[in-house]
């Protein structure tokens, strides 16, 4: 068996290409179902209905899709640019930690400002941290050619052992009776919801806003043209005057940032304080849906949705018919290796000897 | 082709093969007869690759069947193809350097399972075949210390180790001087007088009329001729290569004798190994072409690169009008440096980006096609499509991805991107490395031509390439390359061929 690149790549197939991986997902996951003896149409209205059903169903899972939307875009960011930062969920976490460090109510009062600039502080410290984290893996392998696959990924266990170790001490929370959290947010920092008696908050906007402002950016910059070039092909990038060093510094930054942020978010609109358990891997997560999206940043917004509907609306299918939740971590897995493949599909064709 | 004489042992009908909408092989039917070098001519793109990789199964042809001494191969097979007598030595050698010559000839003739090698039989054998075609290499020498005539001798001596009596080699003299490509000759002569058949395959015409008994051109994917080599002459092969009569460009040597110095390389060290620059110095004079020849892998991409600001020098200088030169792209360019890298897919253009952003790549961060830091798109693009035009970029349109570019095409853009300033001015220096590799006929013939318009425009231009035809038609200047060091330049009417070859086995002093 081969593959052969095709002549030319049709528009109706690259179209075409998302529908067949739905139906491919739907009938993989679907056998799951019937395995686990629960019929099919019932079970798949009640995942349909959790996710998107309703205004309070929509409402979880857009309040699931904020911290996605970030994390996708720091993974879509820094894999265009072939920087593959798996560290997303440490950097997650140090953001997390920056932002109750700056907002927090440390010794019962926490810093004394104006509540905008302390809110500014909080998203500056978040974002330097996560983009610090990122640095230092970014330029070893650009000057050393260490494999970031590796160093983002073992981060994320030190930072997570760090913060594990903050929780129990300097920013333990005393009023927690023992568990490991820290200190609550100032309530004035929390950010406010956009509908009455939901979670969702306006972190969502923020993410969106970030989207679209880092899409403008790869687009119609000089920076956002070093980032495609040099993921492209390094060596012509390096033929036509694009500084290595610093666009890969550059990306590490806004990569490592965004995914910083995405903890600074989570906690001023939903948790309000870090726990060890705040982030059931969104890192990892991110990766899946930036590779859905194929690194784009405004499709990734429609990724980011449709893996959260998926995550809150198994959540409450489960409940109803008694299939286990982790059909929703089927769904995810098997709909991400169906559009890669089918994307290739449309590219390439197969010949078979 | 009567085969009244003798069966032929090798007979390839009906031969076709496709690549998606282009068609690399179209009904191709040829014979070999014992004792025969068949020469198999085309340009670049003719398709001869194709069907020599039909023929030793590394393709399976969509149609056709091949006959080998009266029996029919099973296709796609390389095993197969070994098996009938089928050798194949490839341009590039696929041999390992860490390893003796014996072992490298033994790699792959033994069973997996055999418990132990048998090393005496094995070099005896090599031994006598090797006496046999007088092919004289010694079996416990490294490959990597060897030169790389003698690196093609064990390719050929791997193909006779393992029973092959029809031979293919692909671009032999590529890589060779034209002392060795002698040497190979003669070696190739005995063979046959052994009894082996050869095709020899070659975009080379005087080579193939020197070589070959019968010759067969292929042109985009048909056999358009074969002849006698006795019976026909260099023009006319050319004719049927080519498809119309090509005159070369009429170089006309630059006459004004001392033109001021624009670039001056002063004893530069730098990089290691095979690609390295050993003391090297050289003037660059405006309205002047210096060619350096060289068979690749002397030290050429240093040079390159170094003048393309991707490498510095370790020791010596190089000054451009005067000034020490940056190892930046943006710099050089800024400084009117217009660079023309040789492998154009792999560091000319970035293939998956739209033809105007590649267009434009090497200026983008100029003030005219950027403010703060955003790309200003209209003037961009309004530059882009004055390439587009001025340098005849057919086929894609600016916003398709710059790998839809046929390969004349995108040297076309490369060209363009270097050679067309925004301001309307021509550059002071021309670094064009292998500028015409791969192209066919007409984009050489352009390519040349804009390199020549751009001399008498007052440049200076640095050519390095391995084809000599090219240095001796475009050099006004000619230096030669061998081991990382340069021979003075001289007046191309002070060479001669043969004092080229030497150069290029380094035969003569550098000082």
């Amino acid at each position: 068996m081969r593959l052969e690149k095709r002549q030319a790549t049709s528009a109706l197939a690259l179209a075409l290409a998302p529908i067949g991986a739905v139906a491919f997902t739907l009938l993989v996951s679907s056998l799951l179902v019937l395995w686990a003896g629960a019929p099919l149409a019932p079970t798949w209205g009640a995942l349909v209905k959790g996710g998107f059903g309703s205004v309070f169903a929509w409402s979880e899972t857009l309040t699931r899709a904020t911290p996605l939307i970030l994390t996708g875009l720091a993974a879509a960011v820094a894999f265009r640019a072939r920087l593959y930062n798996i560290g997303a969920e440490g950097q997650l976490y140090a953001g997390a930690i920056a932002a109750v460090a700056v907002g927090g109510m440390h010794g019962g009062a926490g810093f004394e400002a104006h509540p905008a600039l302390l809110l500014a502080g909080m998203f500056v410290a978040a974002a330097l941290a996560g983009a610090l984290l990122l640095l230092g893996p970014a330029l070893l392998k650009a000057r050393l050619g260490v494999d970031e696959v590796v160093t983002t990924l073992l981060l994320n266990f030190i930072v997570l052992l760090a913060v594990s170790a903050l929780l129990d001490g300097p920013m333990k929370d005393p009023t927690a009776l023992g568990w490991p959290q820290s200190v609550a947010l100032q309530s004035e920092l929390e950010l406010g919801k956009l509908v009455q008696g939901t979670r969702v908050h306006s972190g969502l906007l923020l993410a969106a806003a970030l989207a679209l402002g880092v899409w403008v950016l790869m687009k119609y910059s000089v920076f956002g043209f070093d980032l495609r070039a040099l993921g492209a092909n390094a060596r012509a990038a390096s033929f036509a005057g694009v500084p290595p060093l610093r666009t890969v510094a550059c990306v590490a930054l806004l990569s490592g940032g965004v995914a910083g942020l995405a903890g600074a978010i989570e906690v001023a609109g939903r948790t309000s304080y870090v726990t060890l358990d705040m982030s059931p891997g969104y890192g990892y997560s991110g990766i899946v849906i930036a590779m859905l999206a194929r690194l784009h940043p405004i499709a990734l917004l429609g990724a980011a949705v449709f893996v959260a509907g998926v995550l809150v609306g198994a959540d409450s299918m489960s409940r109803l018919v008694g299939v286990p939740t982790y059909i929703a971590d089927v769904i995810v897995a098997a709909s991400l290796v169906s559009v890669l493949v089918a994307t290739l599909l449309a590219q390439y064709r197969v010949r078979w000897k | 082709m009567e085969g009244t004489a003798a069966p032929p042992v090798l007979r390839m009908q009906g031969i076709t093969r496709r690549f998606g909408s282009l068609v690399a092989n179209d009904d191709i039917s040829l014979q070999l007869a014992p004792g025969e070098v068949l020469g198999l001519l085309g340009e670049n793109g003719a398709g001869k690759s194709t069907l020599v990789s039909i023929l030793f199964g590394h393709y399976t042809p969509d149609a056709g069947r091949i006959e080998v001494f009266g029996r029919e191969l099973p296709l796609g097979q390389p095993r197969a193809a070994l098996a009938a007598g089928i050798g194949m030595v490839h341009q590039h050698f696929t041999l390992a350097d860490n390893l003796t010559v014996l072992d490298n000839v033994v790699l792959g003739t033994e069973r997996f399972w055999q418990p132990f090698s048998r090393r005496s039989e094995a070099r005896a054998r090599l031994l006598e075949v090797g006496r046999r075609f007088g092919l004289g290499v010694a079996p416990d020498a490294l490959v990597g210390t060897l030169s790389v005539g003698e690196r093609q001798r064990v390719e050929i001596l791997k193909a006779l180790y393992r029973g092959a009596r029809i031979l293919i080699l692909d671009e032999p003299t590529a890589v060779l001087t034209p002392q060795e490509s002698e040497a190979l000759f003669a070696t190739l002569a005995g063979m046959v007088a052994q009894g082996l058949s050869i095709i020899f395959i070659s975009h080379k015409l005087a080579e193939v009329l020197r070589v070959a008994q019968r010759v067969v051109v292929l042109r985009a994917g048909r056999v358009v001729a074969q002849a006698a080599t006795a019976q026909t002459h260099a023009s006319e092969l050319a004719r049927w290569m080519v498809g119309q009569e090509v005159a070369p460009p009429q170089a006309r040597p630059s006459e004004v004798a001392q033109r001021p110095v624009v670039c001056a390389l002063q004893g530069v060290h730098t990089g290691s190994g095979r690609e390295r620059l050993a003391g090297v110095s050289l003037e660059l004079r405006a309205g002047e072409i210096t060619a350096v020849a060289g068979v690749s892998g002397n030290g050429q991409l240093a040079l390159a690169e170094l003048l393309c600001g991707l490498r510095a020098a370790s020791a010596g200088q190089v000054l451009l009008a005067g000034e020490p030169l940056r190892a930046q792209p943006a710099w050089l360019v800024a400084h009117g440096v217009a660079r023309i890298p040789e492998d154009r897919h792999g560091v000319g253009v970035v293939g998956d980006l739209p033809v105007w952003e590649n267009a434009v790549s090497e200026r983008l961060r100029s003030p005219l096609f950027c403010r703060g830091g955003w790309i200003r798109r209209q003037a961009a693009r309004a530059h882009a499509r004055a390439i587009e035009q001025a340098f005849d970029v057919r086929g894609a349109g600016l916003d398709a991805p710059a790998r839809a570019l046929s390969g004349g095409n995108m040297q076309k853009l490369i060209l363009g991107r270097a050679l067309h300033a925004p301001d309307g001015g021509t550059p002071r220096l021309i670094v064009a490395h292998q500028p015409t590799w791969g192209l066919d006929v007409g984009a050489v013939a352009y390519v040349q031509q804009q390199l020549l318009a751009a001399r008498d425009a007052g440049a200076a231009v640095l050519l390095i390439s391995d084809d000599l035809d090219e240095v001796l038609a475009l050099g006004d200047q000619v230096a030669v390359m061998h081991g990382g060091h340069l021979t003075p330049a001289r007046h191309r009417q002070d060479w001669t061929r043969e004092s080229i070859g030497m150069a290029m086995a380094g035969a003569v002093e550098t000082a």
